[in-house]
C-alpha cells in the first residue's frame, strides 16, 4: 500500500505552516531518516524526515506554498514492488485517513475533573485519634531532642532498611545532638556522616528511597535544605504521580526549622508554607516531645515522603512522653490543646506553647480561648479547625513565618469557605514581619510573632480592645 | 566530533574478540528497533498525537546498546529525559512506552509521565527525569541501596554532557567514591547540550577527566561503536560489582536530530549531521560487519527491518488506540494510601 506523507506539526498548537522546499522529486528513493523537505512557521524552519522508505510517487503540494494545514497529504511513497507511477492520489486537500491530531484535545471537552470549584486532596485520617494512654500509664519526662532520638532508635530497631545520614549525625552526635547515641548502637553502616552537599545526599537519599530503603535525611537546618529542594519536591513528592503509582518514596527529610536566636536571615525561616504547597509530600511540625516521637515513627513507617520540621528553641524542653511499647500516632490529625469557647486559635511547632501561653492570658481577661495543635500541615487537618470556629465563631491563626501565602492565610480560606456563615469576625493571622529576619536583638524580636501578638489579635476578633 | 575514531577504545583495537553472529544480529535488531521506534515518535508528534517536550535517541542507539549488553539481571538504569531508548534496551514494552508518549491509559506512567516520566520496577528501570543533572544523584542513591543491602547490583546512570556541568553531579562524584558506591556513570556525550556546543559550555572538554579530582577513573568510548560500548561497559561495571567504586565512561556520540522536537538545529551544519550518519552510523557499522564477516545477508536483515516495523506499527497503533487516562485517574498516585 502506497504510504501518504503528511504536513507535520513543528509544535502542538501549530495549524498551518509553509512547504519551504522539496529536498526530493518524484522517482527519488528515500529511506527512513532522509531529509525530505523543509517547513516554516512563523517561529522556527523544521526539516521532515522520511519514516517509511520507498519511492517517491508523487509530490502533492508544491514548494512555496503557504497555509498548508497539518495533516495533509504532502506526498506519496510507493513501497518496493509498487509502481509509482499509478498510485491512488487523495483528493486534494483532504484529511488524512488516520489524522486524529484533533481528536483527543477534543474530547477534553467533556472532562471536568479538577476544574471549577477546588478539589485538595487531604489524605487525612479523620477516623484515627491518638492511641490511647491506660490510666496509670508511667509518664517520662522527656526532652523533644531525646523523644527525636528515641523514635529513630526505635525505628532503626525495628526495620534494618531504616538509616540516618546527614552532617554530623554520627561521630559529633549531631550538631544539635538529636543523634546523640545512634552511632554507638548501630554503627557507620546506619548512621552516616556526609559531607557538606546537601543536594547531593538528598537525591542520593531519594534514589537509595526508591530502592528499597527508609532514609532519614537530617538537614543541619531546613535553611540549607534549599539547596536540595529540588529533589525533595521534584524527585521525591512528584515522582509517584508521574509514574503512574509505581515509584514510591519512602524518606523522611527532617531538622530544625525557623528561627533560631540572633542567627540572621539566613539561618531563621520558617519553610512550612513552602513545603506544605507540595501535593506528594507530607509535612509534619510537631510541639511537644510525645508528639515528636509519635509523629517521627509514623513518619518513618509512611510510605511517603515526609517532611519533618523540628524547632531548634524547643529542643531542649521537657514534656511528659507516655511510656508505652509501641508510641505511633496518626499522621494528619490536629490536636486540641485546650479547650475554649470564644475563639479559636491555630499554631504549630513553637508557635503552639505562645498560643498555650496567650489562651491563660486571655482567660485572666474573661476571653475563653481554643487552641488547636495543628501537628500536620499536609494534609491538614481542616476538619478539627472548622469544627472549632463553627463553636467559637472566631479564630487567630498564628505561626512563625511570612504571613503572605502563608499556613494562616491558607486556614483563613478554608474556614472562610466552610464556616462562612459562623463567623463573627474576620479571620486575624498572627506572624512575622513582612521583612528578613533581623540580626539586631531588639529588631529581631520586632519581627518575630509572640505572645501579646496573639493575645492582641483574639481581642481583636472578640472586639475586646 | 563523535565518530572520529581516536578513542581509547575502539572496535578495531589488537586482541579485542570481535562480537558473533548472535550477538551483532541482537544489537542490529535492538538499535534498529530504538530507531524505528524514535522515528515514529518524531512522525506521530508531528500528527499532534504526542504533545510538550519528546527529545529522540537518534544516532546514539550503540550507546544504550552496549551498555544494557554488559549488565546484569537486577542491575538499576537510571537516566534523563531523553530516554525512550534506555527503556527499550532495559526490555520495556515498546507499546507501553510509546502509549506514554501519547498520554494514553496504556502507557508505562499511564499517561501521568510522559516521555520524560516513565519507569519500571519490573525492569530496574527508574525514570525518565527531567531536571538536567538530578538523576546523577538518584542513580548513586541506588547504588548506595546496593552497597547497604550487599546484593552485588550496580547502578548505571546516564546522563549528558549537559549535565556534566551541574553542581549535584560533583557531590555525587565525591560521595561515591568516599563510600565506593557501585554506580558506573556513562556521561553521553553528543556534542550539544540543547543548542550549546560542549567547548563553548566546558573549560575541560575530555568529560571522562572530570572524576579524577575524586580518585574515579574514566575512559572515553567510541559512542558509535556498539562493540566498543559494550567492551567499557564490561570493564566499569565489573570495576563496580567488584566493590571498587564508581566508574566514568564518556561515550562520543552524536544525535541526529535537534534537541527536542520543536529545535531546527541551527547551531550546527547539515554537512556535519551528514557527515556522521553516512560515515559513522552505528546501525550502519553493524550492518557491515554483519555483510562483511558473511553473518547475515541483505535479505536476512531485510527480515529483521520487517519485523521490527511491525512492532513499531503496532506500538504506534496501541498507543492511537489506548484511551485517555480516565478523569478520576487525576486524583490517584499523589501519595500511598496508608
Amino acid at each position: 500500500m502506497p504510504t501518504q506523507i503528511l504536513m507535520p506539526a513543528l509544535s502542538p498548537t501549530m495549524e498551518e505552516g509553509t512547504l519551504a522546499k522539496w529536498l526530493i522529486k518524484e522517482g527519488d528513493t528515500v529511506e527512513s531518516g532522509d531529509v525530505i523537505a523543509e517547513i516554516e512557521t512563523d517561529k522556527a524552519t523544521m526539516e521532515v524526515e522520511a519514516v517509511e522508505e520507498g519511492t517517491v510517487a508523487k509530490l502533492l503540494v508544491a514548494e512555496g506554498t503557504e497555509g498548508v494545514k497539518v495533516n495533509v497529504p504532502i506526498a506519496i511513497l510507493a513501497e518496493e514492488g509498487e509502481d509509482p507511477s499509478n498510485v491512488e492520489v487523495p483528493e486534494p486537500g483532504g484529511e488524512a485517513a488516520d489524522g486524529q491530531a484533533g481528536d483527543a484535545a477534543d474530547d477534553n471537552d467533556t472532562d471536568d475533573a479538577g476544574k471549577g470549584a477546588p478539589v485538595f486532596v487531604d489524605h487525612s485520617a479523620p477516623d484515627a485519634s491518638d492511641p490511647d494512654v491506660p490510666e496509670g500509664t508511667k509518664m517520662v519526662e522527656t526532652t523533644v531532642r531525646d523523644a527525636l532520638r528515641d523514635a529513630m532508635a526505635e525505628e532503626m530497631r525495628r526495620d534494618d532498611t531504616v538509616f540516618v545520614m546527614g552532617e554530623e549525625v554520627a561521630e559529633y552526635e549531631g550538631a544539635y545532638k538529636v543523634t546523640r547515641g545512634l552511632l554507638a548502637e548501630f554503627g557507620a553502616k546506619r548512621v552516616v556522616d556526609t559531607p557538606i552537599t546537601e543536594h547531593g545526599f538528598a537525591g542520593l537519599g531519594v534514589g537509595a528511597a526508591f530502592n528499597g530503603l527508609k532514609p532519614v535525611v537530617e538537614f543541619m537546618t531546613f535553611n540549607f535544605a534549599m539547596q536540595a529542594i529540588d529533589q525533595i519536591i521534584n524527585s521525591a513528592a512528584k515522582t509517584l504521580y508521574m509514574s503512574g503509582g509505581q515509584m514510591g518514596c519512602p524518606i523522611v527529610f527532617r531538622g530544625p526549622n525557623g528561627a533560631a536566636s540572633r542567627v540572621g536571615a539566613q539561618h531563621s525561616q520558617d519553610y512550612s508554607a513552602w513545603y506544605a504547597n507540595v501535593p506528594g509530600l507530607k509535612v509534619i511540625a510537631p510541639y511537644d516531645a510525645a508528639d515528636a516521637k509519635g509523629l517521627l515513627k509514623a513518619a518513618i513507617r509512611d510510605p511517603n515522603p515526609v517532611v519533618f520540621l523540628e524547632h531548634e528553641l524547643i529542643y531542649g524542653e521537657t514534656f511528659d512522653v507516655p511510656d508505652v511499647e509501641d508510641w505511633v500516632l496518626p499522621i494528619g490529625k490536629a490536636k486540641v490543646r485546650r479547650e475554649g469557647s470564644d475563639v479559636t486559635i491555630t499554631a504549630h511547632s513553637r508557635m503552639v506553647g505562645f498560643a498555650l501561653e496567650a489562651a491563660q492570658k486571655l482567660a485572666a481577661e474573661g476571653i475563653d480561648a481554643e487552641v488547636i495543635d495543628l501537628r500536620t500541615l499536609r494534609p491538614l487537618d481542616t476538619e478539627t479547625v472548622v469544627n472549632s470556629v463553627k463553636k467559637t465563631n472566631r479564630i487567630v491563626c498564628a505561626e512563625e513565618g511570612w504571613g503572605r501565602m502563608g499556613v494562616g492565610a491558607e486556614i483563613a480560606a478554608v474556614v472562610t469557605a466552610e464556616a462562612f456563615d459562623y463567623l463573627d469576625a474576620p479571620p486575624a493571622r498572627v506572624h512575622q514581619a513582612d521583612v528578613p529576619l533581623p540580626y539586631a536583638g531588639n529588631l529581631e524580636k520586632l519581627s518575630l510573632p509572640d505572645v501579646e501578638d496573639i493575645v492582641k489579635a483574639a481581642k481583636a476578633v472578640c472586639y475586646a480592645e | 566530533m563523535a565518530a572520529k575514531r581516536t578513542t581509547k577504545t575502539s572496535a578495531s583495537k589488537a586482541g579485542a574478540k570481535p562480537a558473533g553472529k548472535e550477538e551483532l544480529l541482537q544489537y542490529y535488531r535492538e538499535m534498529l528497533l530504538m530507531r524505528r521506534f524514535e522515528e515514529k515518535a518524531g512522525q506521530l508528534y508531528g500528527m499532534g498525537l504526542i504533545a510538550g517536550f519528546c527529545h529522540l535517541y537518534i544516532g546514539q542507539e550503540a550507546v544504550v546498546t552496549g551498555i544494557q549488553a554488559a549488565l546484569e539481571e537486577g542491575d538499576q538504569v537510571i537516566t534523563g529525559y531523553r530516554d525512550h531508548a534506555h527503556m527499550l534496551a532495559t526490555g520495556m514494552d515498546p507499546n507501553g512506552v510509546m502509549a506514554e508518549l501519547t498520554g494514553r491509559e496504556g502507557g508505562y506512567s499511564r499517561g501521568k509521565g510522559g516521555s520524560m516520566h516513565m519507569f519500571s520496577r519490573e525492569k530496574q528501570f527508574y525514570g525518565g527525569h527531567g531536571i538536567v543533572g538530578a538523576q546523577v544523584s538518584l542513580g548513586t542513591g541506588l547504588a548506595f541501596a546496593d552497597a547497604y543491602k550487599e546484593n552485588k547490583k550496580v547502578a548505571v546512570t546516564y546522563f549528558g554532557d549537559g549535565a556534566a556541568n551541574q553542581g549535584q553531579v560533583y557531590e555525587s562524584f565525591n560521595m561515591a567514591k568516599l563510600w565506593n558506591l557501585p554506580v558506573v556513570y556513562i556521561i553521553e556525550n553528543n556534542q550539544y547540550a540543547m543548542g550549546t556546543a560542549v567547548k563553548r559550555a566546558s573549560s575541560e572538554t575530555h568529560l571522562h577527566k572530570r572524576g579524577a579530582s575524586f580518585g574515579i577513573p574514566g575512559e572515553d568510548v567510541d559512542g558509535m561503536d556498539v562493540e566498543a560500548v559494550k567492551r567499557a561497559a564490561e570493564k566499569a561495571v565489573k570495576h563496580a560489582r567488584e566493590g571498587k567504586g564508581p566508574y566514568i565512561l564518556e561515550m562520543k556520540t552524536y544525535r541526529y536530530r535537534g534537541h527536542s522536537m520543536s529545535d531546527p538545529a541551527k547551531y550546527r551544519t547539515r554537512e556535519e549531521v551528514d557527515d556522521v550518519r553516512s560515515h559513522h552510523d552505528p546501525i550502519d557499522l553493524v550492518k557491515k560487519r554483519l555483510i562483511e564477516g558473511k553473518h547475515a545477508s541483505e535479505d536476512e536483515l531485510k527480515e529483521i527491518d520487517k519485523e521490527v516495523k511491525t512492532i513499531v506499527n503496532a506500538a504506534a497503533e496501541f498507543a492511537k488506540e489506548s484511551p485517555e487516562p480516565d478523569p478520576s485517574e487525576l486524583y490517584t498516585d499523589v501519595l500511598v494510601e496508608v
